[in-house]
């Protein structure tokens, strides 16, 4: 009786540091990949590095400036895009869990964010750059607010699913008409769930390349103009690293270890938000 | 009955083909506390959820009768007026998590963009908190989340929302189910109080306090409205058979 009891202790032992141990094989490749990229970029980075355009070839020196300044605004107006219509798409979706095209909506949605991003910029040139008559940050923030929606809307109606009917049912009998109990309660009430989506979807999209390689295209000087073809982080980081010149190697070390610092520092955000702005139900 | 203030004729309401409220006659005073009890299931929920137009919220629920407001049938009005006429206060606490324990009690006028003047706004916040005798408890935490409250706190403040609204009618459903003994008692007590300016309905689960708090009982079973009598009258001389075996504790 004894000993096997003491085997079973020694069995539960035996997984708990199994478990441990492979939970921390998660974790080493990410460690891997900062320790890395962080090594071989954090020398790169400097005050010249982050407010300079690129140099020709061939000249030392140059930045990334256009490329951080084209990377903010891409993503800025694919969030000013991707959000009112994301949010909207999920408060319907967790407002409406049976009908009909809730059900054909929320399987597009899943469809959507299988779609490799490479045939959204496909997609994108097709509606927008062919139309327009040329490459244009704009085109390539529609490619990028495509890739944000499904997260933006399942985040969304996830979050609103776990709001208990007992509130809607409290702001229904105090006669509150149906748009304000969505705008004054049911979304303030889940407030801290769609912000965190919301950032975990620019998280996503901020290292994305393919939709905006022929969408934004890429432009090496500055411009702040959404209509003309602009520069991103990850463009650049692409076409450096497969350039042939050595200092262009070291740009696009310095751009990457920046784009992963952005999306690091974008997730603990999150994390704080979520914790911070969390309500008590 | 003079003073009726609702006033239900051949009333009936389904979940998808489910008959769960079957044929209910009855008129409720003005003023008065009516208890609707009866087993679970038997349909008393839902038919208190009627009165203010709360089932149709749910896929598939319909009703149909006659369920009158003073006079006036509620299926015939715009939903928004007869919840603000008629309150209601639910099973567990609900107070809105995001506002605070000042805001909760005016969430009424405040979501429905309803602008009150600040002496107004005070006003009916203190007003509606001594109500329902939570005023001197929260007085100083007005600004506080109302789920800080515990949880016979927070049921007064749903009360009092309710009660901020000036609704002619007050709806409970099972209000004291999810509280402990003393906060029930106090709920109880402000029953009493309450109807003074109100006409309260109160389902519940339990015949003590159906015998406690109310002036008229109804008795729910399988949907009928098997009796409908004064109090007293039902728990010492109920008529039907069924209302006798519930209350001797034969079936429940």
């Amino acid at each position: 009786m004894k000993t096997s009891i003491r085997l079973r202790i020694n069995k539960s032992k035996l997984v708990q540091w199994v478990i441990i141990l492979l939970a921390f094989a998660c974790v080493i490749p990410l460690l891997a990949i900062l320790f890395y990229i962080i090594k071989a970029g954090i020398t790169k980075i400097n005050w010249n590095f982050l407010t300079n355009i690129p140099k020709p070839v061939g000249e030392v020196g140059g930045g990334i400036a256009n490329a951080l300044v084209g990377s903010i605004i891409i993503i800025g107006v694919a969030a000013i895009i991707a959000i009112p219509l994301g949010i909207l798409s999920g408060v319907y979706l967790s407002e409406n869990k049976k009908s009909l095209l809730a059900y054909w909506c929320r399987l597009c949605v899943d469809v959507l964010q299988g779609v490799p991003s490479i045939v959204i910029g496909i997609v994108a040139y097709f509606w927008m750059v062919k139309p327009l008559g040329g490459f244009s940050a704009l085109s390539g923030s529609v490619a990028l607010s495509i890739m944000m929606l499904p997260i933006v809307i399942r985040s969304t109606e996830e979050t609103l699913k776990l709001l208990p009917d007992s509130l809607r049912e409290a702001a229904f009998a105090l006669g509150i008409p149906f748009h304000r109990v969505i705008l004054k309660v049911i979304i303030p009430c889940g407030f801290s769930g769609i912000l965190s989506g919301v950032m975990l979807s620019i998280a996503r999209i901020a290292g994305e390349t393919a939709p905006l390689l022929f969408t934004a295209f890429g432009n090496p000087y500055l411009t702040t103009n959404i209509t003309k073809p602009m520069h991103s982080l990850p463009l650049l980081i692409f076409n450096y690293a497969t350039s042939p010149y050595n200092d262009w190697h070291d740009l696009a070390w310095g751009a990457s270890v920046i784009l992963l610092v952005f999306v690091l520092v974008l997730n603990i955000f999150t994390k704080l938000i979520t914790q911070r702005w969390k309500i008590q139900l | 009955m003079e003073n009726t203030v609702i006033k239900s004729k051949n009333f009936n309401a389904y979940f998808g083909d489910n008959h769960v409220v079957k044929n209910v006659n009855i008129e409720i005073p003005k003023n008065h506390v009516i208890a609707v009890m009866g087993p679970s299931g038997c349909g008393k929920t839902t038919y208190l959820r009627c009165i203010n137009r709360m089932h149709e919220l749910i896929p598939g629920a319909t009703s149909n009768g006659e369920m009158d407001l003073n006079g006036e049938n509620v299926y015939d009005m715009h939903p928004i007026f007869v919840r603000l006429k008629i309150g209601m206060v639910f099973q567990r606490p609900n107070p809105f998590p995001n506002l605070s324990i000042h805001d909760n009690v005016i969430a009424g006028y405040k979501l429905n963009g309803i602008k009150l003047h600040k002496d107004d706004r005070e006003r009916i916040v203190e007003h509606s908190l001594k109500r329902v005798a939570l005023w001197n408890e929260v007085k100083d935490s007005l600004t506080k989340k109302g789920s800080f409250l515990s949880g016979g706190q927070q049921q007064r403040l749903c009360i009092a929302r309710a009660v901020a609204m000036e609704p002619e009618v007050l709806l409970f459903d099972e209000p004291t189910s999810a509280l402990d003994p003393i906060s029930t008692s106090t709920v109880e007590e402000l029953f009493h109080e309450l109807k003074t300016n109100y006409t309260l309905i109160i389902v519940t689960h339990n015949m003590q306090q159906a015998a406690r708090v109310s002036d008229r009982t109804a008795f729910f079973y399988m949907g009928e409205l098997v009796e409908y009598d004064d109090t007293k009258q039902m728990f010492t001389n109920p008529k039907d058979s069924r209302t006798q075996n519930y209350i001797t504790g034969r079936f429940s």
